[in-house]
């Protein structure tokens, strides 16, 4: 396990290096069309060919995973943020505070994920532009995924907060900001982690999900979700069947994050 | 005497005893309606308060329309006049809605419960056949990883079921739908994996418990092992993930439904998402949290009796 841990390492570290200089490595800018090549097979120029407007797929690809591959993980660090400031909080000081943050929490988790960030995402005005719409994106996720990782952190910091090693240090005269610092946030630190490596695939996923239907990054900027989308029409993938390599990208950078995730957290 | 017979039931206690029993079980059942109707009006409130604030609430496509003259813009306006106070609106909405009227939908211009009746039909259908599929599946593969224990089909059951929780559910639908394949089965896909890995590590966890030893030292059969002394451990957890699952289902079926043109429920967020139709999305909103926590309820109330009938 710790090999493949190790190469799924190796991986996201090649992949995330290749897409984060995509400025020299990629052959065209993203938005560059080329007209006399509208629709080409995969050649010497255009490794996985051209898409309906002339655009160079694999400088497509180079940028797109950029995007998903910063803004993902960005994403998640602000759920987990949220999560921890509103569950761990709320699972450390109990009462009325907890019983009102759960509530919030079963609120938001009667309405499933996606079908919620729909309704926000539609509601961006019609104008919005392409980068405006990637932050967007993503920043609507961030807030939006924070209530299933902070219920698993508001369980693990109310069990923390009844374990013994909190009764001694409550014995020893340690009290409040120090208490929840020193003793309880270090040994929630494995939990966080966990959500943190669960969100990330979960936010890939989700844009991906999103730039299918058209409602993730706005074009010209491509992202996963949005090279995704020339799989919906048939002709194109049976004369060029590198309109796939997207999605492996995607199969393989979620599989990587899979190996990533701690395997006691995530089998508990 | 035999255990069965010591064991107390409400016919051995006392009058009062008994009484003060079922007025806590009232109370209890009292409370969690109350929470639930509560969840799903807060629920509602929240989705229209979501689209009401959005910053695209006002811009109307239909007001774009060059044909259109200052007075019919005004008009259109005007027309959505009461959307604009949002608590007068829900207020007003949740009276109607308890004469079963929902309100008329804004980019379909008909009954947003006929809409709704319509279009649950196909949903219901594309997720009853993605569950079956998906739990058939899941617990087809998870079973034999734990009687048999070879690491080697662990191991292939694991990478095949991994690479499924790594693909859209929508591009799972698209690549069946042009295979000829049964673009239903997407959401099954989407559900095995997780089913599989889920009640693996739940039935290996029941595997370890002492009393399934002991039975294994008594002699027992696999089988009857199997059923009377893993699975019984088991079941709680392994129905609330059936009714986390539901939410999931319902999470996948809208890109399906949305690209492979399924007219469920799903498709009917999407475009009343993009015609800002409030009254629709308010009406699914409420819907979707009903549905959600009738599911979880249902599974907790079945894992509760599970976990009374193992004790």
């Amino acid at each position: 396990m710790k090999r493949l841990r190790q190469i799924a390492i190796g991986v996201l570290a090649l992949i995330f290096a290749v897409s984060l200089f995509a400025n020299f490595v990629a052959p065209a800018p993203y938005a560059m069309q080329f007209r006399d090549f509208v629709s080409s097979p995969a050649s010497r120029h255009f490794l996985l060919g051209t898409d309906e407007l002339g655009r160079d797929r694999w400088s497509r690809l180079l940028y797109g995973t950029r995007i998903s591959l910063l803004l993902a993980p960005a994403a998640a660090l602000l759920s987990t943020i949220m999560a921890v400031l509103i569950g761990g909080i709320a699972g450390y000081l109990g009462g009325w505070w907890d019983r009102i943050v759960l509530r919030i929490i079963d609120i938001f988790l009667s309405i499933p994920w996606l079908f919620l960030f729909l309704i926000v995402r539609a509601m961006l005005p019609l104008n919005t532009p392409p980068l405006e719409s990637v932050v967007l994106t993503f920043s609507v996720m961030g807030l939006l995924g924070w209530a299933a990782p902070a219920r698993i952190i508001r369980a693990g910091a109310q069990s923390l907060r009844n374990s013994d090693l909190v009764l001694h240090a409550r014995a020893c005269g340690c009290r409040g900001l120090r208490l929840l610092l020193v003793h309880i946030a270090p040994n929630l630190k494995p939990v966080v982690w966990a959500q943190f490596w669960i969100a990330v695939p979960t936010f890939i996923l989700g844009e991906a999900s999103l730039g299918l239907i058209g409602l993730g990054v706005a074009e010209p900027l491509p992202s996963w979700g949005n090279l995704l989308r020339e799989l919906a029409n048939p002709q194109v993938l049976m004369s060029n069947p590198w309109v796939l390599a997207p999605l492996g990208v995607l199969v393989v950078v979620v599989s990587c994050f899979q190996f990533l995730l701690p395997q006691k957290e995530f089998a508990q | 005497m035999s255990p069965a017979a010591l064991e107390l039931d409400s016919n051995w206690l006392p009058a009062g005893w008994a009484r003060e029993k079922w007025q806590m079980r009232i109370r209890h059942i009292t409370r969690h309606i109350a929470v639930f109707v509560l969840t799903t009006l807060i629920a509602g409130f929240l989705g229209a308060t979501l689209v009401r604030f959005g910053p695209g609430f006002e811009a109307d496509e239909q007001q774009l329309d060059p044909r259109l003259d200052a007075t019919s813009i005004q008009a259109l306006r005007a027309s959505h006049a009461e959307e604009r106070n949002l608590l007068a609106y829900y207020v007003h909405y949740l009276g109607r809605m308890a004469t079963g009227d929902l309100g008329i939908s804004r980019s379909f211009a008909r009954p947003v419960s006929e809409l709704l009746e319509q279009r649950a039909k196909v949903t219901l259908q594309l997720m009853g056949a993605g569950l079956a599929g998906g739990w058939a599946l899941g617990l087809a593969l998870a079973i034999p990883a734990v009687i048999y224990r070879a690491p080697l089909y662990d191991m292939v059951v694991t990478t095949f079921s991994g690479f499924f929780l790594c693909v859209p559910s929508a591009v799972l639908a698209l690549l069946l739908f042009f295979a000829n394949g049964p673009a239903r089965f997407a959401i099954a896909l989407l559900i095995f994996p997780k089913v599989f890995r889920y009640a693996r590590n739940l039935l290996v966890d029941a595997t370890m418990q002492p009393h399934v030893l002991a039975a294994r030292a008594r002699g027992l059969s696999g089988a009857r092992i199997f059923f009377w002394h893993i699975v019984p451990f088991a079941a709680p957890q392994l129905l609330a993930l059936a009714g986390v699952s539901l939410g999931m289902a319902f999470g996948a079926a809208i890109p399906i439904e949305v690209l492979c043109d399924f007219p469920g429920i799903g498709q009917l967020a999407w475009k009343a998402a993009l015609a800002r139709d409030l009254p629709v999305l308010v009406s699914l909103t409420i819907l979707v949290a009903v549905f959600t926590q009738l599911t979880n309820s249902a599974s907790d109330l079945a894992a509760a009796l599970c976990t009374r009938e193992r004790r």
